[in-house]
């Protein structure tokens, strides 16, 4: 298959769905890809796995793809590493791609590290920022340590150089009048393929407004200090029009959803505020609200790591401070 | 069941962290005196197997690379209850980044022989790359999950195994060999227990070098690796940080002015 091939480098965005709907994080990628392509002289390749979801093709060039590579395949839906892994080193190995950004999502953490292995080519892990050197050459930024630590990762002698990227890191742009082209890969699986089987896939849609989408988030850590005083987080966000958020330990004592988790486990978030309430500060907190506009955090102990990346900081109770908080905030409404 | 490899990795104390401090000349992370832990996710790992071997027998044999210290981590990892184990170690490991570690547990894999799962924690907390098992499974060239949540057995020749995505999750059925990485939801550890610790002192612990594993040195440590180390910094953050002290009622009203002003309110 030659077609689209031209002498231009191609720079890969694995554009994951599953069900027909399309990942955040690739549209994401793709925004990302463009800039990095414009740069770079690169063209943008989306590649779309699955079984008749060529229709998604035209919004991942609204998204910024110069072309997208669509492979079809009964075996391909719904999604398992095997198949996967093998269409995608099949098209990589046909068309030697220069770069290869995949989501740092459940199905693309699984994926790419098979596909690097089997190419014998560098992976990097949950980038969150991505730029290119002189020669072109991909600088991937991860973090590391509980992300205290940010270390640039090259991949100088094979290719493609590969990275998954943290999903809400980048900013997707959507541009309905892009032209771009759809082509259609040959896929070559054998019938019966090995490897585990789906039994059944469960997904329910979370309630309410998604963090990453809020304007601001009130996010509560083990200070909050039990579930009776929870509801005081979620009745904060409430009066802001915000989201709850969480660490860890909420997440464990069962006062906050797997959903609200921010951090290198969960999610990442650029809100407009940002409070933090009775978190300490961990550094792998810390990576999933960096790039919030502004930080107020609240912690009883003044050596908390949190005052360290906040723009303001209260020194206080949580249990003095919230009620206070909350009743001045209801009364500065009433005023209105 | 003949036999359940668990992969583990002593990595460095989280709580002391804070003492990580950089050599910019070597681009290392200088970590002198903090004492070493088994990676969180492992003791999981092993209680996975452990429950397994209750139900259907075989052994349980553990797997790390790591410099020759890491023994006193694993011998904590045989109390727990693990059968025996195997440390990797060789100084042409060093700097293998997880496709150059991948290989070198693959090589171990192959010489300990037959079995029927591997089973390893979701990520270590030092590196957090969680790529290491899904490699190692690619060169194994055996299937492998991530992200599990539950393992069951409706019969021993088939695994049902439950996997968390993105709001919500999967079950899969696999039959054996297979390599699975588990998180946090899937168990809780046992405590490890006095005769556990007494029997651990008898137990096999082999390490094995290069010369055993006869890895073609081009394949392995920085000079295998794919990827390289072109910086490394420490995160600073560029905020104001105005902290305020004082009785928490005049810092919440304090508070509440300056969301106003910012237009929240």
């Amino acid at each position: 298959m030659n077609a689209g091939k031209t002498d231009r480098r191609e720079l890969w965005v694995l554009t994951e769905q599953r069900q027909g709907v399309l990942a955040e994080v690739g549209l994401e990628l793709l925004g990302k890809a463009r800039e990095l392509a414009d740069q770079g002289g690169f063209q943008v390749t989306a590649v779309l796995l699955g079984d008749r979801v060529k229709g998604l093709a035209d919004e991942l060039i609204a998204f910024g793809a110069d072309q997208v590579l669509v492979a079809e395949d009964p075996a391909l839906e719904p999604y398992r590493l095997l198949p996967y892994t093998q269409v995608l080193t099949d098209l990589i190995q046909e068309r030697r791609p220069e770069i290869l950004l995949i989501g740092a999502t459940a199905l693309g953490v699984e994926l790419a590290p098979r596909v690097a292995a089997r190419l014998g080519t560098g992976l990097s892990a949950h980038c969150i920022d991505l730029k290119l050197d002189d020669q072109g050459g991909l600088l991937q930024v991860v973090p590391g340590w509980g992300g205290g630590v940010l270390a640039t990762i090259t991949c100088p002698d094979h290719r493609p150089q590969t990275a998954t990227v943290m999903p809400g890191v980048m900013k997707s742009r959507r541009d309905p009048l892009r032209r771009g082209q759809v082509f259609e890969a040959a896929v070559d699986l054998p019938q019966d393929q090995a490897g585990p089987r789906v039994v059944e896939i469960s997904r329910r849609e979370p309630q309410g407004l998604p963090l990453e989408k809020a304007e601001v988030v009130v996010a509560g850590g083990w200070g909050v200090g039990g579930a009776e005083k929870w509801v005081l987080i979620e009745e904060l966000a409430a009066l802001l029009d915000g989201a709850v958020g969480a660490t860890r330990p909420p997440l464990d004592e069962g006062w906050a959803e797997e959903s609200q988790m921010i951090g290198q486990s969960g999610k990442t978030i650029r809100p407009k505020l940002y409070i933090g309430l009775g978190i300490s500060g961990m550094m792998h907190h810390v990576v999933g609200m960096d790039q919030s506009e502004f930080v107020v955090a609240v912690n009883q102990d003044p050596k908390a790591a949190i005052f360290e990346v906040c723009d303001l900081g209260l020194v206080a109770d949580l249990t003095e401070l919230l009620p206070s908080l909350i009743a001045e905030i209801k009364k500065l409404k009433a005023l209105d | 069941m003949e036999r359940i490899i668990v992969c583990i990795k002593p990595v460095p104390d989280p709580k002391h962290w804070d003492r990580v401090s950089l050599d910019q000349a070597t681009m290392t992370l200088k970590r002198e005196g903090i004492p070493n832990v088994v990676n969180p996710l492992d003791r999981q790992a092993l209680e996975a197997a452990l429950q397994i071997k209750e139900a259907f027998g075989g052994e349980v044999v553990l797997l790390a690379m790591a410099p020759p210290f890491a023994a006193s981590t694993i011998r904590e990892m045989l109390a727990m209850g693990a059968d025996r184990a195997v440390l990797l170690s060789d100084r042409l490991f060093a700097g293998s980044d997880t496709l150059a570690t991948s290989r070198i547990l693959a090589a171990g894999v192959e010489r300990i022989g037959a079995f029927d799962l591997i089973l390893c924690g979701n990520m270590t907390l030092d590196g957090s790359t969680a790529q290491v098992p899904g490699q190692l499974a690619e060169l194994l060239r055996i299937p492998n999950l991530m992200h599990i949540t539950k393992i069951e057995w409706p019969d021993p020749k088939l695994c049902r195994l439950t996997q968390r995505i993105e709001n919500g999750q999967i079950v899969w059925e696999s039959a054996p060999p297979l390599l699975i990485s588990v998180i946090k939801e899937i168990n809780k550890p046992r405590y490890i227990s006095f005769l556990g610790i007494v029997e651990a002192d008898k137990k096999d612990l082999t390490v094995w070098s290069n010369e055993i594993l006869q890895i073609e040195p081009n394949l392995l440590g920085l000079a295998g690796s794919p990827t390289k180390m072109a910086g490394l910094t420490m995160r600073q953050s560029r905020r104001a940080k105005e902290i305020l002290t004082g009785e928490a009622e005049d810092l919440a009203r304090d508070l509440a002015q300056r969301l106003v002003k910012r237009g929240f309110l």
